[in-house]
């Protein structure tokens, strides 16, 4: 694991300039994850904000070989790039080690992106698929996707006056990865450089596929100041709404457990996308909201040993 | 199982000739799903994989979305690439063709030709083909097995060429030909390899001295600029086609070219046909002729580009001209074919009257007859002098 001395000195790969929004969690997750790799590195990217905000023909935010072709493929498109690498390393024509890496958002994986996800996790190319999870489709304008969480307001789970936003949980996709026995998983925050680097290099040193769901807010969507954005993310970790964990061959590990417990309405109060949920009548969706948080915690304590 | 080093004759399908191209050519990627009537093609080459016959990173997909996908991952990355398909496995293709096409990948990709969903039918027509007719790839259509082979070969070599850099549909008709063995003249593994020649790799993913970015946000300050140098692109292959064409003759004893005329030179009637019904109306020419019509057949061979110029000079002597669409434009005037043959001799004076006729949807059987009613109603259209009814049906139930 690099110290944070050395890891600014890496080559930046997602170079300044890029027109993501001040204080967007997708580019300091995209160039902690990058700084983590030791080797070079070839990227593919899903249709959404990172791919439309740093590519603005003829401008290019990146110092890597990088390619998007559509939304719901990145990991068959990265799934072709390490295939025909590992073909040409069979005939001689290549003999640099490379990383492959294809990042998403929360729709062009938990959603649109699944399927190809599901394929590329089981056919066992090399790479590594970082889901950068904002909670929603912000690209085209904040509508719900299913890692949205219960009660959240987006322009297609409005609130009104039958309906008090969001009316699911959101899915559990880290698991649904994990279930294809991949030798690598983990859930991250751009928050916590550490954490987030260290999976990523662990990421990169797998031999086979490997999966980092990392949450990223997205301060127009969530609705919150884009200066608070490391702080509302954190939050989440605080209130074991998003734990952070990895599963190393089928080995679950906490990798951070939070001194104090705090409720998740210290999470729901700092967004604008939950702003009904404190009226009273909504408490009973707050309860639920940590009620299903309590049993979601317990539960993964209990894959880690840790309960 | 063993490496062919000499020519060879052999018994084979249509998907086996492909399969066997697809051995030969030895891409580096092939990334395919399997669907009739084209799982065939890639069971076989899955054996050739699996009995260490080629060096192919064999990609077993998880739907045709991702093939496509993967192959344009892969040819980014620059190597050799293939897959196969059909119908509905094109149809979900769609949106990554105009994609491969737009990045200029030279996917070479073998299509079977089958009906389109609803209702599911699994045989022959074009509409699977036709659909993909505007997504910026060549096409090439095959009347046999041998063809289906040397047009494969041919289509590496097209794809890759300097001045064309695209992909190339090869295609061939669902059962008729994928699934009717034919004797089938296969080169020697050497011949092919030559011929098609080593990969030139241009832009690689994989080319990390020099990084690039492969599909950017293209607004409206250049999306159309850069569409505009594609439809240069595509019509600049012409000439490409022909070229590869004449050498792959020299080479194989079978010359190629945009479209083959068939006892057309002094032919007062012809028909238009694409894929295995040239046969058959060969055939019907040949009985026609025989009665002493001056009939002949104008095969297209390469419908994308569309070569217009020799369709004008091959069709504009004749009088009256039936066109054969195996696939329909609902709500259009006509089939795909008709209507650009009609829009092709619009300038042409005097122009010969055209008709169209749709036949052998999901796979109904086109026969000699159903060819000589087409041409007795062009020979009456012509007598009387206009069309009354540009397009009528062969071979349906009414």
């Amino acid at each position: 694991m690099p110290t944070l001395k050395e890891l600014a000195k890496r080559p930046e790969r997602l170079t300044p300039g890029h027109r993501l929004c001040a204080g967007c969690g997708a580019p300091i997750a995209v160039r902690l994850i990058l700084a983590a790799a030791d080797k070079p590195v070839v990227a593919a990217n899903a249709t959404g904000c990172l791919e439309v905000s740093t590519t603005i023909f003829p401008y290019t935010a990146w110092n890597i070989p990088w390619i998007h072709s559509a939304f719901e493929n990145a990991a068959a498109t990265i799934a072709g790039v390490e295939s025909m690498y590992r073909a040409k390393r069979r005939r001689g024509e290549i003999d640099e080690e490379i990383y492959f890496v294809a990042f998403g958002g929360d729709g062009g994986t938990y959603d649109i992106g699944l399927q190809a996800l599901s394929g590329a996790l089981e056919r066992g190319h090399r790479f590594l698929y970082v889901c950068y999870n904002n909670e929603a489709y912000m690209n085209t304008g904040i509508q719900r996707s299913s890692a949205t969480p219960l009660g959240a307001w987006t322009t297609t789970s409005p609130v009104g006056r039958v309906l008090p936003g969001k009316t699911q949980w959101r899915k559990n996709l880290t698991e649904i990865v994990a279930a294809h026995g991949i030798p690598y998983v983990a859930q991250s925050v751009a928050s916590n450089w550490r954490d987030l680097v260290n999976k990523a290099e662990k990421a990169f040193h797998t031999d086979g596929p490997s999966f980092i769901n990392v949450l990223a807010s997205c301060n127009r969507g969530w609705r919150h100041e884009p200066s608070e954005t490391l702080k509302v993310m954190q939050l989440a970790v605080e209130c074991c709404i998003w734990p952070l964990y990895e599963v190393e061959n089928g080995v679950y590990r906490l990798t951070y457990k939070p001194k104090e417990k705090k409720p998740v309405e210290e999470w729901l109060r700092v967004q604008g996308r939950f702003r009904h949920l404190l009226a009273p009548e909504n408490r009973h969706l707050v309860e639920a909201f940590q009620r299903y948080v309590d049993e979601e915690w317990e539960k993964l304590l209990k894959r880690c040993g840790e309960a | 199982m063993k490496v062919m080093q000499e020519r060879v004759s052999m018994g084979l399908n249509g998907n086996a000739a492909a399969a066997h191209a697809m051995r030969q050519i030895n891409p580096h990627v092939v990334a395919a799903y399997p669907i009739t009537p084209q799982t065939d093609c890639v069971e076989r080459f899955a054996e050739f994989v699996s009995e260490g016959l080629v060096d192919t990173e064999f990609v077993t997909v998880e739907s045709e979305h991702s093939a496509l996908s993967a192959c344009i991952g892969a040819a980014a990355s620059g190597g050799r690439v293939m897959t196969a398909t059909s119908s509905q496995g094109l149809a979900l293709m769609w949106e990554m063709l105009y994609i491969a096409a737009s990045m200029r990948l030279p996917i070479v990709m073998m299509v079977v030709n089958r009906a389109l969903s609803g209702n599911i039918n699994i045989h022959c027509d074009h509409s699977d083909t036709m659909g993909a007719r505007d997504a910026g790839w060549i096409q090439l259509f095959s009347e046999n097995a041998q063809e289906v082979y040397d047009n494969m070969i041919q289509a590496v070599r097209i794809a890759e060429d300097m001045r064309v850099r695209l992909p190339v549909m090869v295609t061939q008709d669902g059962f008729i030909i994928s699934h009717a063995v034919e004797r089938v003249e296969l080169l020697g593994d050497e011949e092919v390899k030559t011929f098609v020649g080593p990969y030139k790799a241009l832009y690689s993913l994989l080319d990390l001295q020099h990084p690039v970015t492969y599909g950017p946000l293209d607004l409206f300050d250049y999306y159309f600029e850069h569409k505009r140098s594609q439809i240069e692109a595509i019509d600049n292959c012409l000439p490409v086609i022909e070229e590869v064409g004449k050498e792959f003759g020299k080479l194989s004893g079978r010359f190629y070219g945009l479209l083959e005329e068939y006892r057309l030179a002094d032919a007062e009637y012809a028909v238009v046909v694409l894929g295995s019904t040239c046969g058959t109306a060969k055939e019907a020419v040949d009985r026609l002729r025989d009665r002493g019509k001056k009939v002949g057949l104008l095969k297209i061979r390469c419908f994308r580009p569309f070569p217009k110029e020799q369709i004008i000079r091959a069709l504009a002597p004749l009088k009256g001209v039936a066109v054969l669409d195996r696939s329909v434009t609902f709500g259009g005037f006509g089939g795909p074919v008709f209507t650009e043959i009609r829009s092709a001799l619009y300038d042409v004076s005097p122009r010969p009257l055209i008709i169209d006729f749709y036949y052998g949807l999901g796979g109904r059987d086109i026969y000699v007859e159903d060819i000589e009613k087409a041409f007795a109603r062009i020979e009456d259209v012509v007598r009387v002098g206009w069309v009354d009814k540009h397009i009528d049906y062969l071979g349906l139930r009414e």
